[in-house]
């Protein structure tokens, strides 16, 4: 690849950390898309201090069937109360919810690395490689995503692997019609004929001259995208095709527990599925919040 | 046009094929898997083979897809495994079901999106579009399995004015059909909400409105004449792609609710490993999906004169 | 304030507008930004008056205001606008809305984006008389019809069925024009109408405005950036800047005696008939246009005037003075030292320059052509396989440059010229013929695989200032990439160094190389553009409309930069431009083209006198001229330009030329006529002809004294 990486100082590209923290920043003229990186902040916290802030194992089964607010036999309180099985509902949503945030983090990054590669050289290079790219891209998106997330972990079984698989699989394509069109637009730009005539290789163009241009229709499409695949991660526990157990999930504990809603047990239920509604909140938000600021722009 | 049409719909037998190929190979493309679901888990491996080469499954993986192709167009969908009966005779009452589902929601999901989108983007910035935004974009949060249990917590347990299931046990009954549909309304319509809104709000910037503004025309006539026919050409798309996505909630609405359609019959067969079930249930999904796309991508060509007319 | 008796056209009747002491300002995260201040103006009745000035300086803002359409951050602050001697203030919105269209009615920039997509054009029409007039369909149809052909549109019935995409954009804009006539409306606002079009439709479109407002007796409010459009529509004009009008009066007598060091200084940007590069080059007004919210005190010219004096100009708000001439009582102007400067005294740019030796031959263009092939998807074609039509871009192109030499080349949108300079740079590869740079043919060597001498040696300056920077990188990133990639330097602290100097050269801050692109204004980037073009020592440079997209005063200055830094570097400059004032002003050599083929070439002089090429007399003939004194022969062109992918069979210019002989015209390409050496024209018409047709513009004496 013919990146450059060895520039002094004062002719290096600007970083895109340094650029996201700036776009965060931007964030207080829309109070909205705070609110939600607010919210987006306060889980990831909470997923990274799990350990010092769950008041009680979360597999560790204790007292079945107790509201919340009862206290717990040897000393603390489950402010959440307890499932069917005893187990401490607020330790559940808090473990739960770094693992949802993991999977989904991890799983759309590697989406949008292949969706970005896919797009770029598509949107660059036209022609053939365009027409093939795209026509899979329509087939897969062709499907209905939750028929074909059925399909995949049916056919590969359900593991953090194939979940992470499978996410790539089912989004890359419509990252890549993003990437796709935006370079697109960008390539027929003057800087672009600028830079091939300086003698610049097709993938220094793609990553340093359009990757970055293309930046805040991606990051909005990140936040989205971040929020729909903590709802299938969700989804597919709730089928039953999730993360193993007996670790927490937010979808499997609600599909557990959601008998118990109509038999004077709400909270066991309801609780995580607040829990899962409030994080999405949180990204589509944020993700609204960003595009009206760098509409602003 | 006509060879616009004419090119669309290749394209869609073509992604047709393609989708059935992915899905045979799936499902088919192991002889001794199929074997095995056929015959169970006791079976000898002398008992599979002879299975293999009795049902023609020891030839060509690609001569097996054509003649499966051509069974499928004659309307042989194959035999479940699990019922022990031919797919065509579960399949189709469970079609119908989803249809009479999603049929319901869709038509009270475009009334609500569309009618809250143009109000939100006539007036882009105002109270009015702030507090529809907002409240449609927390509702587009709230995922169906999420909103199925706290639906059911206020009108089932606390109001109890509903039906907790719908598995319609003593008949077609339309109040078991509320809560399904509530809950596929609530998270689907704020998405065409969110683009009517926006598209409603990108026409109502253009010069051709101040053009209107300016030649003196009344403010309902320039939303009813000038921005609703440019405006409601893109969600037209949207919509119709949604009928994708509502088939994707259909699948958890109706496992949430026992509710016997075609996606609860598919999530119990690629359980239960009920291949020709499955073909039958991925197939026809991926041909709505297909097939509402391609209507979608041909009417907005149809409603959007600077391609009709070129 | 107002002085509605010193003004008006003399004629006794209420003046159509009367606008005092108004002001408008716009609601912004930063506060309110006042957009225009102090504005006085009256218009009589058939009476026309231009409002001129740079972007930015609140024009626009004006008209919007008259019609009381500010948008959501906008609104009038003060002051008061008369229409018919009722006050708009006054209007409910109901009754605003009952003006608009039918009283005031407006002609905007972008035709197309003008009218509805999704409506028919006789839909558009016919709802003007319908809604404010009340007529029945049957007779808005009819008089929607009649104004189409009292437009000079040629076929109206169709082109009442057409949807606006269907029709070209001269068209479009007479339809615009006839939807504002449509009620017979008092006030006619313009906002740079024919700025979006071609020169040649554009002179048709300013002949009809004239011709219909003396006919309707409306009253005009023409905007423009153009200050010789003026000379053509406007019987008074104000000159505007930074949000003000800093001079007004009668049009003759601001052209020949403008009191303003603003408007002296326009004169002094634009490329008028007798500047020469050499011996009188363009004087670029100096600095750039305050910012709203960083107007200085006092005058806001101030900053930018080379008669500034500190201590007066910047203590107080400067009012309007009257200049009492005899010629014009309606003179006047906002300075406090109009009667002390004397303005031929005054002249920043006296330097003249040595003409620049032309070299020898660096670049030969031998019958250069280029073809698309344009896939067509019919059933058909994908039956036969016969799915693909030529479109000629580039027709048997030959010319050749020497070193230092300027070539320019001329065309209106659509002649092939940014096909060709994509040729050249390698982004496109020629289809026949030869380019050559030094002996070497590049035109079958796409950019992939030009060595890195042969791509520093050949570069390119681009049009559009928002678009040749990429916006995510700084402007010393930018262009030490370019010094790197040429292999010129490779340690990044020299290469820091030479991006210094060469900011040095195009008269940029070194501290720029620290910023983005969104930080720097339009002017700023083209200059960055240039630093980047000249950065590899180029032999040949390619400049494709570099100001065009630039205000005036912007323009006169990075004109002379490129021409400061090519006679430098003894670089060889093809000029694209569709500006023959320009072209006349800075070029050698000249290159006319026309739908893909060449009609003309010369030197600058033989170009631009008899004998003509049709096409080129036309073309000169539809450049607006912003001297009072030079004489023009109007020339205005029926239709269109033909589209490239149908092109007419014989001479391209054949369906709208003036001298069209007959049907050999149409069935037959023209021969190639040599003048002189040089001067060749492609035309049916015999040279001996051509030699006999006047000359289109006539230059006064004064001015040819004055260069002598």
């Amino acid at each position: 690849m013919a990146t450059s990486t060895t520039d002094a100082p004062l002719v290096r590209p600007d970083s895109t950390i340094v650029n996201a923290v700036k776009a965060v920043a931007l964030l207080r003229e829309s109070p909205v898309g705070l609110f939600g990186a607010l919210i987006v902040l306060f889980f990831v916290l909470l997923a990274i201090f799990a350990p010092l802030v769950s008041p009680f194992d979360p597999n560790a089964t204790i007292l079945p069937f107790a509201f919340p607010g009862t206290a717990a036999p040897d000393g603390g309180v489950f402010l959440f109360g307890t499932d069917h099985l005893g187990r401490d509902i607020l330790s559940r949503i808090i473990w739960g919810g770094q693992r949802v945030l993991f999977y989904a983090t991890v799983a759309t990054i590697s989406a949008y690395i292949v969706g970005i590669i896919m797009g770029l050289a598509a949107g660059y290079f036209r022609g053939y490689l365009d027409e093939i790219i795209s026509f899979f891209a329509n087939v897969i998106l062709s499907f209905p995503i939750m028929v074909l997330y059925v399909l995949i972990i049916a056919k590969v079984g359900a593991s953090g692997l194939n979940i992470i698989f499978a996410v790539v699989f089912a989004s890359s394509p419509g990252i890549m019609r993003i990437v796709r069109g935006v370079t697109m637009d960008i390539a027929t730009r003057d800087y672009i004929a600028a830079s091939q005539t300086r003698g610049e290789g097709p993938w220094y163009i793609m990553l340093v001259e359009i990757l970055p241009n293309a930046r805040s229709p991606l990051i909005v499409d990140f936040c989205l995208r971040m929020g729909y695949t903590t709802i299938t991660i969700g989804a597919l526990g709730f089928l039953g095709l999730g993360l193993p157990p007996p670790d927490p999930d937010w979808g499997g504990m609600i599909t557990e527990t959601r008998a118990f809603v109509t038999g004077g047990f709400p909270h066991m239920a309801i609780l995580p599925a607040c829990a899962v509604s409030l994080l999405v909140l949180g990204f589509n938000l944020l993700a609204d919040g960003l595009r009206e600021v760098s509409l602003k722009d | 046009m006509p060879q616009l049409i004419m090119r669309r719909i290749g394209m869609m037998i073509l992604i047709m094929l393609t989708v059935a190929l992915l899905l045979f190979l799936m499902n088919e493309g192991d002889p001794r898997l199929i074997a095995r679901s056929v015959l169970g888990p006791y079976a000898q491996d002398q008992q599979l083979d002879a299975w293999i080469v009795q049902h023609g499954y020891d030839r060509h993986i690609l001569v097996r897809y054509v003649e499966w192709i051509g069974r499928v167009m004659s309307g042989d969908l194959g035999d479940s495994i699990i019922y022990k009966r031919p797919v065509n005779e579960i399949f189709w009452d469970r079609l119908g079901n989803t249809g009479i589902l999603a049929g319901v929601t869709f038509v009270v999901m475009v009334i609500v999106a569309l009618t809250l989108g143009v109000l939100a983007g006539m007036k882009e910035g105002s109270t009015q579009d702030r507090v529809i935004s907002v409240f449609s974009i927390t509702t587009t949060s709230i995922p169906e399995y999420a909103s199925a249990v706290l639906l059911a917590w206020i009108f089932v347990f606390t109001l109890g004015w509903l039906p907790g299931t719908s598995s319609m046990t003593s008949g077609f009954n339309v109040v078991e059909l509320i809560l399904p549909v509530m809950v596929l309304t609530l998270y689907g319509f704020g998405y065409v909400a969110r683009m009517t809104r926006a598209s409603m709000a990108e026409v109502m910037t253009n010069p051709y409105i101040r053009t209107a503004m300016l030649k003196g025309l009344p403010y309902r006539h320039i939303i009813m004449k000038h921005a609703l026919r440019n405006a409601l050409i893109a969600p037209f798309t949207v919509i119709m792609l949604q009928i994708n996505w509502l088939l994707s909630g259909v699948v958890v609405t109706e496992f949430a609710f026992g509710y016997k359609g075609f996606g609860a019959l598919l999530l119990e067969a690629a359980l239960r490993r009920d291949i020709f079930v499955i073909e039958a249930c991925g197939t026809a999904a991926v041909f709505v999906a297909v097939f509402t796309q391609t209507i979608g991508d041909l009417g907005y060509t149809y409603l959007n004169p600077r391609i009709r007319f070129k | 304030m107002a002085d509605p008796n010193g003004k008006g056209n003399g004629s006794g009747e209420p003046p159509v507008l009367e606008i005092s002491g108004l002001r408008l300002s716009y609601y912004t995260r930063a506060g309110e930004v006042p957009a225009v201040m102090d504005f006085d103006l009256t218009i009589a009745k058939g009476e026309s008056v231009g409002l001129v000035g740079e972007s930015g300086c609140g024009k626009s803002t004006v008209a919007n205001g008259i019609m009381r359409y500010m948008g959501k951050n906008g609104g009038i602050v003060g002051g008061t606008i008369k229409f018919q001697g009722r006050d708009m203030a006054e209007l409910s919105e109901e009754e605003i809305r009952r003006v608009r269209g039918k009283d005031i009615a407006m002609i905007y920039q972008e035709p197309m984006a003008a009218l509805n997509p999704s409506l028919t054009i006789a839909a558009q029409l016919m709802e003007v008389p319908m809604i404010h007039e009340g007529v029945s369909e049957e007779e808005a149809f009819q008089r929607s019809f009649d104004m189409l052909a009292a437009v000079n549109i040629p076929d109206p019935k169709r082109l009442m069925d057409s949807y606006p995409h269907q029709v070209s954009g001269g068209q479009q804009q007479r339809v615009v024009i006839a939807m504002a006539l449509l009620s017979k409306p008092a006030l006619l606002l313009l906002d740079e109408p024919t700025t979006a079009l071609d020169v040649t439709v554009e002179a048709g479109i300013v002949e009809l405005i004239a011709e219909l407002s003396k006919e309707s007796g409306a009253s005009l409010l023409y905007i423009s950036h153009n200050l010789g459009l003026m000379l053509e529509v406007c019987d008074r004009i104000c000159v505007m800047y930074s949000g003000e009008v800093v001079e007004e009066g009668h049009i003759d007598s601001i052209f020949s005696w403008p009191k303003h060091p603003y408007t002296h200084g326009l004169f002094g940007c634009i490329p008028l008939p007798h500047a020469d590069k050499n011996a009188r080059p363009l004087a670029a007004i100096k600095g750039q246009l305050p910012l709203p919210h960083q107007r200085p005190k006092g005058c806001y010219f101030g900053p930018r005037c080379e008669s500034f004096q500190a201590g007066r100009c910047d203590a107080d708000h400067i009012p309007m003075e009257d200049v009492h001439t005899d010629d014009d009582p309606a003179h006047r102007v906002r300075c406090l030292r109009w009667n002390e400067i004397d303005h031929d005294a005054v002249v920043s740019n006296e330097t003249t320059r040595e003409p620049i030796e032309v070299g020898d031959t660096v670049l030969e263009v031998d019958n250069m052509r280029k073809y698309y092939d344009v896939k067509e998807s019919t059933l058909a074609t994908l039956i036969s396989r016969e799915a693909v039509r030529q479109v000629k871009a580039n027709e048997s192109i030959s010319f050749d440059a020497g070193e230092g030499e300027t070539v320019a080349i001329v065309g209106e949108s659509g002649c092939g010229k940014s096909t060709f300079a994509k040729v050249l740079m390698g982004l496109e590869t020629a289809t026949d013929g030869e380019v050559r740079l030094d002996g070497t043919d590049l035109g079958s060597i796409e950019v992939k695989k030009r060595t890195p001498e042969q791509l520093a040696s050949l570069q390119m300056v681009f049009q559009n200032p928002n678009d040749t920077l990429n916006p995510s990188h700084s402007v010393g990133y930018q262009i030490g990439r370019v010094i790197k990639r040429f292999g010129i330097e490779s340690d990044p602290a020299k290469i820091q160094d030479r991006v210094h100097k060469l900011l040095d050269t195009v008269k940029l801050p070194r501290a720029f190389a620290a910023r983005k692109p969104r930080q720097l204004s339009g002017g700023q980037k083209q200059r960055v553009g240039i630093a980047r073009a000249f950065a590899g020592n180029p032999k040949t440079v390619i400049a494709d409309e570099p100001i065009s997209a630039l205000d005036v005063s912007v323009a006169a200055a990075v004109t002379e930069l490129l021409m400061d830094i090519q006679r430098e570097h003894r670089t060889t400059l093809l000029f694209i431009s569709h500006d023959l004032s320009a072209v006349r002003y800075l070029s050698d050599r000249v290159v006319v083209m026309y739908l893909g083929q060449i009609m003309e070439r010369g030197t600058t002089e033989e170009v631009f006198a008899p004998p003509y090429h049709p096409y080129t007399e036309a073309l000169l003939s539809a450049v607006p001229i912003a001297d009072p004194e030079v004489e023009k022969r109007r020339i205005v062109l029926e239709g269109n330009l033909p589209s490239p992918l149908d092109p007419p069979k014989g001479c391209p210019f054949s369906t709208r030329c003036q001298r069209k002989v007959g049907s050999i015209c149409d069935d037959e390409p023209p021969p190639v006529r040599l003048d002189t050496e040089g001067h060749s024209i492609a035309c049916h018409i015999p040279l001996e002809e051509l030699r006999e047709v006047e000359p289109v513009i006539t230059i006064p004496d004064r001015d040819l004294e004055a260069t002598t």
